[in-house]
Parts: C-alpha cells; structure tokens; sequence
C-alpha cells in the first residue's frame, strides 16, 4: 500500500503542475476509463520542428490516472512527437515507479492512450496504443 | 501429468486424467465414452482450476479494486491470451468470450449481418450445417431478405468443391461452413474454401465447434475473417464458447448484447461502446468458466494437438474397420484419410435410439439422433443415426467393446 501511494503519487494528486487547458492547440484528444468513469483530456502545442512546447492535462479521476498523467506531460515537454509514438506502458510505469495488476494498469495508462491517439491523430482511442 | 509428444498418446496416463473416466455406469459395468463430440469429459486440471478459483479468487472482474477482483481479473484474461495463443490469433483483443459457438455465431448474424447485409445479398453455407450455423442465418435472411445457397454435400459424404465455385459467382458476401462436420466428420479444407470465398470478395466464418478440439487451428494460416468454438467440447467446461475475428471487422461492428461492462460511458439517453473484446461482453462473464478453459488449453497443449489428431486418426480407421465388419451395419460420411473421429453409423431394422438404449446396459455411450443436422439426415433420406466419437481419452479396446454390444443389439432384435 505505501509503495502503491509513494509520496509522489499523493503529491501529484494533490498539486499537479500540469493542469490546464490550451486555447488554441495543435492537439486534442480526451477518453474515458469504462472501469471506473475517470476521464482524461490532454491539450498539446506543437513547433516547427514538430516538437512539444507545451502540455497540459485537464479531467478527474484516481491518485494513479491523475499523477500519472501529470508526469506523463511533464515528460514530453521539448519532446518530438515521433518519440512520444513510441512511449509505451514500461515509460509510464517507470514514472510512477509501482507496480500494477490488471484493473489499476487501466488507470495508469489512460493518459498515455489520450496522448498517444491524439499524437496519431486516431479518431477513437484503442487498448493498442499502450500494449 | 507426462505425456509423450511423438505420435502416440500414453492413452492410459491421459485417462488417469479424467476422474469421471474411472466410474462405472453401474456396478460393474465400465463406462465406455463414446459421445465426446456431444460433449468431451474435463480432466482433474480444469476441474481443479474453477474449484481453486471459487475457493480462493472469486470476485467479480474489471472493476473491483482488491486483491480478489485483481486475481480474478488476472486469471480470466490470462485464460483470453491462451486461447489467442492457442488459435494463432495475433491479439488477444481478438478473441471474444461468448456463451457457445452458437452465441458467437449469433453474434456474428446479428452484428456484423444486421450492419453490412443488404436484401438480396447471398450468404453461402453448407449442407452438412449443425443447426447452429444454419438457424441463425436464416432469421436474419427473413429480416433482411437475403439469399441462401447451400454448398452440396456428395454421396461420399464431401463439399462438393466444384458446385461451390459456381455459387461463388453469385458473388456471396459470406461464406460460413463447419470446419468439421458432426455427423459425417468430414474435415473440411477450409483453407482453400476461404481462399476461395477471399477470391470471390465474400469474408469467411469457419464453426469449428468440431475442429478446434481436435487438431490444431491456426486462425493465421486459414486467414479466416471468423472463428466460432465451445469450451465444454475441447475439455473445458459448458458456458463458455469463443468468437475469434479479424479486428477491423470487429472494431467496425456495433455492439451485440447491451449492459455492464461493455460501455465507454453511458448517460440516460446514449451510450458509447467500450473496446474490443469488451463491447461484446456484456454483462457478469463467466468467469470460472472462462479460468477452466485457459486450464484446458494449458491440458492439451501439454498433450500436444498433433499427438491427439494422430491417435484419433488411429483410432477412426480401427472403428471403420470393425464397424463395417458387421453384417447389417453401414457407416455414414467418407472414408477415414477425409474425416475426424467420428463414426456414424445405422443398423439395418434397429432404430438408433434403440440401438442407443440397449449399448448403455453395457455401458457404452453413445449418441442417437439427428445431431442437431437435420438437413443432412433428409437429403440422405434418414431419420437419425447412431453416432461413435472419439477423442484422446479412448482406447482401441473401446472400440471393441462398441463393436461387442452391437452384436448384442443384433441377437435382442433377431437381426
């Protein structure tokens, strides 16, 4: 239990850094988690180098989706869109540094799907994305 | 459990697997199954995996946040990446749990049918069909006015693959055949027939309620668009069938059954569907059902597939032979190089529920009836027949004992 709330979670939960909503952006996608209602929208820009220059994640959810996404997106900034298609769960498990079973690894992936398909420009997220 | 991979199955060590194998069907008399096509025994393992799982994991799966709905979650999706292993699929995404190989193959009717059939839209089967790859079909061709054409079955009980090549001019949009049929147990050469149906634009739904139990399928290989088969006839337990299918189809197909777990998210008027495999599983699974069947994929795969085709193989030519020895007895379906373990057969003046009835006093149980293909039955001009099957658990001297009590059947009926 202390290592599934390491410090880090609950404070990323608590005070994300990344929060927000960009008005305009390049990128856009949002998704739910059916298991447990959570929901996740990432907002991207993007330079011509096809860079990130800046992220943000808005929605509601668990400590596990919600500080995942937070150190997801801080991860990406100043990152090549081509790098972030090959993130993959190992990157995001990493991150939080947990392990996880089936029904939490769902929480902890939802942002890296919402990313991922908005990186691909897919219309529908999909389980693929973060196999 | 150690088993031989080469050709020959340890047959005695296999049935020691099988705990119901040691009953007997009254005081001394052995039983003797011989209706594993019906339904095929469980061993200890599968057995053991549901027990396990109800006395130590039982929790519903997906949602719960607690150690039993974690292992619970773990074990019934662990079993989803066996049975793709097991039938080559390349995502376990792909494989759907469903009730039966019936469901999965109403499901198929009902989604994929409903969505992409159009009124006069031709669906080809065959006429050696079990009844549920038929039926459904033909409600849907009464919602939608569609056509069926049927590929012709010849005396010797085989596809007639020429008269199927003129169907295919009518330029099908499906073909859906048995890779195995129940009666006759012809194996079907589903390769090419898909190849074929791929040629003429039709996609392909293989039922191998028969097939996948006993020889190895590899829906890759076959490049079928679906797959339908049960648990309860490959070893596993009833309740529990799976549809295996091409993702693009299955992405593309509206929801089959509407409930719990197969949502995105629902509001009080609209709903989004979940992912695949999800969006057609609605509802509580099965889910000590779905733990036995990866426990008896894990059962044969130790056996090995090829290892339980060879013996069956072995063990058909041996029954023909016998069977056909008997005076009065005709076998039904091709010669034993075309067809499974399988062996129906008519006893000339003895009605098969008879012959049924008096061969249980002896312990040996077989299947007596029109086996749910009755098409099949009229065009041959029979009632019902008497059906022997066979799988890894059956020995030679199995046969001799079906063979001794026909003999038997013939002395009570004078014939």
């Amino acid at each position: 239990m202390d290592d599934l709330y390491r410090e880090i979670i609950i404070d990323r939960y608590k005070n994300p850094l990344h929060r927000g909503e960009l008005d305009p952006h390049d990128i856009t996608f949002e998704d739910d988690n059916p298991l447990c209602g959570d929901h996740i929208r990432i907002d991207l820009r993007v330079g011509p180098d096809n860079r990130v220059t800046e992220a943000v994640f808005q929605g509601h959810g668990c400590a596990i989706s919600l500080a995942s996404a937070d150190l997801l997106i801080e991860s990406i900034i100043g990152k090549p869109l081509e790098e972030i298609k090959q993130l993959g769960r190992e990157d995001v498990l990493e991150m939080l540094g947990i392990e996880l079973g089936p029904v939490r690894l769902k929480c902890a992936l939802l942002s890296l799907k919402v990313l991922k398909a908005g990186v691909y420009g897919l219309g529908e997220a999909s389980d693929d994305l973060v196999e | 459990m150690a088993i031989l991979h080469n050709a020959s199955l340890n047959v005695s060590q296999i049935r020691a697997d099988f705990p119901i194998l040691a009953r007997q069907v009254r005081p001394g008399v052995p039983l003797t199954y011989l209706d594993s096509t019906a339904t095929s025994q469980k061993p200890l393992a599968v057995i053991q995996a549901m027990d396990s799982f109800y006395r130590q994991s039982n929790a519903n799966i997906h949602r719960g946040i607690h150690t039993l709905a974690e292992e619970s979650t773990a074990a019934y999706e662990g079993a989803r990446q066996k049975v793709a292993k097991f039938i080559g699929a390349p995502s376990a995404r792909q494989v759907i749990f469903t009730r039966n190989t019936t469901e999965s193959i109403n499901l198929v009717a009902y989604s994929w049918g409903r969505t992409n059939l159009q009124p006069g839209d031709v669906i080809i089967l065959t006429e050696m069909e079990h009844h549920s790859n038929l039926v459904p079909w033909h409600m849907l061709a009464a919602e939608k006015n569609l056509r069926l054409e049927f590929i012709p079955v010849t005396p010797e009980g085989l596809l007639d693959m020429t008269a199927y090549a003129e169907l295919l001019k009518l330029e099908p949009k499906l073909v859906a055949f048995t890779h195995m049929s129940n009666v006759l147990g012809t194996i079907n050469p589903a390769q090419e027939i898909i190849r074929l149906a791929h040629q003429a634009g039709a996609i392909t739904l293989v039922d191998g309620a028969q097939s996948v139990p006993h020889f190895p399928v590899d829906v890759t290989d076959l490049e079928a668009d679906f797959l339908a088969f049960s648990a309860h006839k490959m070893c596993g337990p009833t309740g529990v069938g799976v549809l295996y299918g091409r993702k693009e189809l299955l992405e593309a197909m509206p929801p089959f059954l509407g409930g719990g777990d197969m949502i995105k998210r629902v509001s009080l008027r609209s709903f989004a569907a979940n992912e695949i495999p999800y969006k057609f599983e609605a509802g509580t699974s099965a889910i000590a059902e779905g733990i036995g069947l990866g426990a008896a994929v894990d059962y044969l795969e130790q056996v090995g597939m090829d290892a339980i085709a060879a013996h069956e193989a072995e063990i058909i030519v041996y029954a023909l032979e016998r069977l056909e020895e008997i005076p009065g007895v005709s076998v039904f379906g091709p010669p034993a190089e075309y067809k499974g373990g399988v062996a129906s057969f008519m006893l000339s003046g003895v009605h098969p529920h008879d012959i049924s009835q008096i061969l249980d006093t002896y312990g040996v149980a077989i299947r007596a009836g029109h086996h749910c293909a009755m098409p099949l039955h009229e065009k041959f001009g029979l009632p019902a027949t008497a059906r022997a099957s066979f799988y890894l658990y059956n020995e030679m001297e199995e046969v001799d004992r079906l063979v001794n009590a026909i003999y038997k059947v013939k002395e009570m009926f004078g014939s």
